[in-house]
Parts: C-alpha cells; sequence; structure tokens
C-alpha cells in the first residue's frame, strides 16, 4: 500500500512527465494560453493514461514479454522488439473508442474534451508513460496508481503554466524572448520549483 | 540554373534556418531537452532521427499515390514506428550503453511531430527523391539545436565535452564550480529558451 502511495506522489510531484522527463511538450505549449481549454486537455488526458497503461500492461505482459506466450504454447517467443508499434496503436485505438463511448452516452463531457481527444494520440506523454511502466518493472496495480498520478501530473503542470500565460500577458517581455522563448523559460522556473519536492520521501 | 534557385537547395536552407523544426515551428522539443545532458547521447539521438525521418519521408513519398486519404495517418504512423524499431535495435545491438542512457526517447522518435510533420506536409506532396532530402535536412536542422544546447550543459554542467574533461584541474583548485543547475530537467528549459532568444534576435535584421 505504502508503495502505491508513494508511486503516486513520486509521478506527480517528483517525477513529473512533463517537468522532469519533457513529455508531452508540444501539446503542452500549445494549447497553455487559455485555462478553460488546458484544464479539458489535461483532465482528457488524465483519462486515457488511466486506461492505456493497465492495458499496455497487459498486452506486454500476455503477449509481448520473453516467455509470456507460454499459454499458447510457444514458451520460446520473445516479441518485445513489437512492442512499440503495438503500444501507439493500441494508443490510437483506445482514444478512438473513447471517443465514441463518450460521444454516446455523456454529450456534455464529449463537448468538453471532444476536440482534445485526437490531439492525444500523438502525445508523448502517453506512449512514454507505458514504456516506463516497462522499463520500470511495475505490476498491474503499480502500473494504474502510475497511470493516474502521471496523468494528475501532467495536467497540474498545464493547468499552471495556462495561469501563469495569462498573467504574462501584461508583462514586459523583451522582443526577442516574445511567445515561444519566455514560455519555455517560464516551465523551466516551474521545473525548477517542483525539484523542491524532491527531498520528499514516504 | 543558379543553385540557390533549386526547390532542393530551397528545401535544405529552409529546414537549417528559416524554419527550423526545433526553435521556428516549436516541434519535437520532447526528446531534445531529454537527451541533451551530454554531447554523445545528442549525436546518437540526433542520428537516430535524421536516419528516421529521411528514410520515412522517402518511402511515403513512394507510395503516397497508393495511399488512401482516410487511412494515411495510421500508415504513416506503421511506416515511422517499423523504422524506429529498426532504430531501437540497431542500437541495443551495437551501442548497448549509449541506448540504456536514451532509455525510452528512441522509442519516442514514433510521436515526435517533426517526423509526423514532415510527412504529412512534404512527403505526401513531393517526388521520393526531394522528400529524402527533406527529411536529412530536417533531422540535421534538428540536430544542430540539440548539439548547441547539449554542448553548453555538458560544457558548464559538468566541464566535459565527449566525456573529455576540457576545463582544467587548476580552475577547479582556484574556486571554479561545475554549475549543477545544467545537469537538471530546469538548466535543459532555461538553455533552450536563451538559444531561441539568440536566433530570433540574429534572424530580425
Amino acid at each position: 500500500m505504502d508503495s502505491l502511495v508513494s508511486i503516486f506522489l513520486n509521478s506527480v510531484f517528483v517525477g513529473n512527465i512533463l517537468l522532469a522527463y519533457f513529455l508531452g511538450m508540444c501539446s503542452f505549449l500549445a494549447v497553455s494560453k487559455n485555462l478553460k481549454t488546458a484544464a479539458g486537455l489535461g483532465l482528457a488526458v488524465v483519462f486515457v493514461l488511466f486506461i492505456t497503461t493497465p492495458v499496455n500492461w497487459l498486452i506486454y505482459h500476455f503477449l509481448l514479454a520473453p516467455g509470456a506466450l507460454a499459454w499458447a504454447g510457444l514458451p520460446e517467443a520473445d516479441l518485445q522488439f513489437l512492442k512499440l508499434i503495438l503500444f501507439i496503436a493500441v494508443i490510437a485505438g483506445i482514444v478512438q473508442i473513447v471517443e465514441m463511448v463518450i460521444d454516446r452516452y455523456s454529450q456534455a463531457l464529449y463537448n468538453a474534451l471532444g476536440v482534445f481527444l485526437p490531439l492525444i494520440t500523438v502525445n508523448c506523454a502517453i506512449l512514454g508513460a507505458s514504456l516506463f511502466m516497462v522499463e520500470r518493472r511495475y505490476t498491474f496495480g503499480e502500473s494504474i496508481v502510475y497511470g493516474i498520478g502521471s496523468g494528475v501530473g501532467w495536467a497540474l503542470a498545464i493547468i499552471s503554466m495556462a495561469a501563469i500565460q495569462q498573467k504574462l500577458r501584461y508583462a514586459d517581455v523583451p522582443e526577442g524572448l516574445q511567445g515561444f522563448g519566455i514560455s519555455i523559460i517560464t516551465t523551466g522556473l516551474m521545473a525548477m520549483a517542483f525539484m523542491l519536492f524532491s527531498g520528499i520521501t514516504l | 540554373m543558379k543553385l540557390t534557385r533549386t526547390p532542393s537547395y530551397k528545401a535544405i536552407s529552409g529546414a537549417l534556418w528559416d524554419s527550423n523544426p526545433i526553435s521556428k515551428q516549436i516541434l519535437g522539443i520532447c526528446s531534445a531537452l531529454a537527451v541533451t545532458v551530454q554531447l554523445k547521447t545528442a549525436l546518437v539521438m540526433s542520428l537516430a532521427l535524421i536516419f528516421v525521418v529521411a528514410f520515412s519521408n522517402l518511402s511515403i513519398s513512394v507510395l503516397r499515390n497508393q495511399i488512401p486519404r482516410n487511412i494515411r495517418i495510421i500508415v504513416e504512423v506503421a511506416v515511422i514506428a517499423t523504422l524506429v524499431i529498426l532504430a531501437d535495435e540497431f542500437l541495443k545491438a551495437f551501442m548497448y550503453d549509449v541506448s540504456k542512457q536514451l532509455s525510452v526517447f528512441v522509442g519516442l522518435i514514433i510521436t515526435n511531430c517533426i517526423v509526423m510533420g514532415r510527412a504529412e506536409t512534404f512527403a505526401m506532396a513531393n517526388p521520393p527523391g526531394r522528400s529524402f532530402v527533406d527529411g536529412i535536412a530536417n533531422g540535421i536542422g534538428y540536430g544542430s539545436i540539440l548539439m548547441g544546447v547539449a554542448f553548453f550543459r555538458e560544457l558548464l554542467g559538468s566541464g566535459k565535452l565527449f566525456g573529455f574533461q576540457v576545463i582544467p584541474q587548476s580552475f577547479y583548485q582556484s574556486g571554479y564550480e561545475n554549475m549543477g543547475l545544467m545537469v537538471l530537467a530546469p538548466g535543459a528549459f532555461i538553455m533552450i529558451g536563451l538559444f531561441v532568444w539568440l536566433e530570433h534576435t540574429l534572424l530580425k535584421d
């Protein structure tokens, strides 16, 4: 139990997938102009990570890992090299299914998330979380917690960035630094602030 | 026809300077930041990306008249993922320690917007030869920023270049210290921000 809590806190704060591992920067910089859309995209990322990370865990451990195909009578098969192509296909498929399900059952949620869902397929945070999950040898339970935790961490980063960007509009930024330059330096300062959490252990 | 008027020349100079994928179009920064603590990993990463983007451009351009428009994204992803697997397996076989340091970031070339973007905007509309050149040029444009950031991060952060000590021992004895910030994540963000600032200022004149 302790380890689940510590994986969650670690993936939200210390090992924040955006600020410590730089994943999902493209949509982070493109969408962080407006607080409302940033919150929508953040929510969608939490949702998709919560589903894709455990599903990819199952796929990896029952199809791809060395010896995983023993149940099919192929104990020597090692299909690890297929993990990249299978993971991205799973993510694209799940995003599509999630979009259709939400559209069918919750119109309000669809209106809030709809535009962002297709963008998420190419968000490297999603594929990155699945690959880290394999590399760090998480168990099934840990992979669920890790998926939610990194989603929450990503959402936290993009929402606070959007809030800062709205204030930045009134700031007097040097000319060459306007736009992309200042937003990435701001992200750097945020990353520095998040590093303060690294002393905390549970 | 002068050299500077050919379409290939325009494609190359555009990718390297006027519309550099990282500093102008803000594409593919994810990996650019993570692998730039050392020059060696940055170099390997750039080479892997050049390989993937050049050959994905080439193969998609060859197939461009056969790919149905509705499913082009999934075809592009399949081509790119196959090339990334080739690069990843190659690194694991021949440069195992570098591949361990790059960890998941080689795999993440699949979701690197540069590769996808070039396939979508350039290779779908241009003949194979020119697409291949465009891919190489964009890869080099990406690599040049990566190497620039890595140069300063490794020099200031650990006083080395390509793993060799360049800042002499006497400096340390007289009180010089490595800049710890550069090795950490915030250093990468700030370094790339300063690079963009420099480029915007230079390009304006």
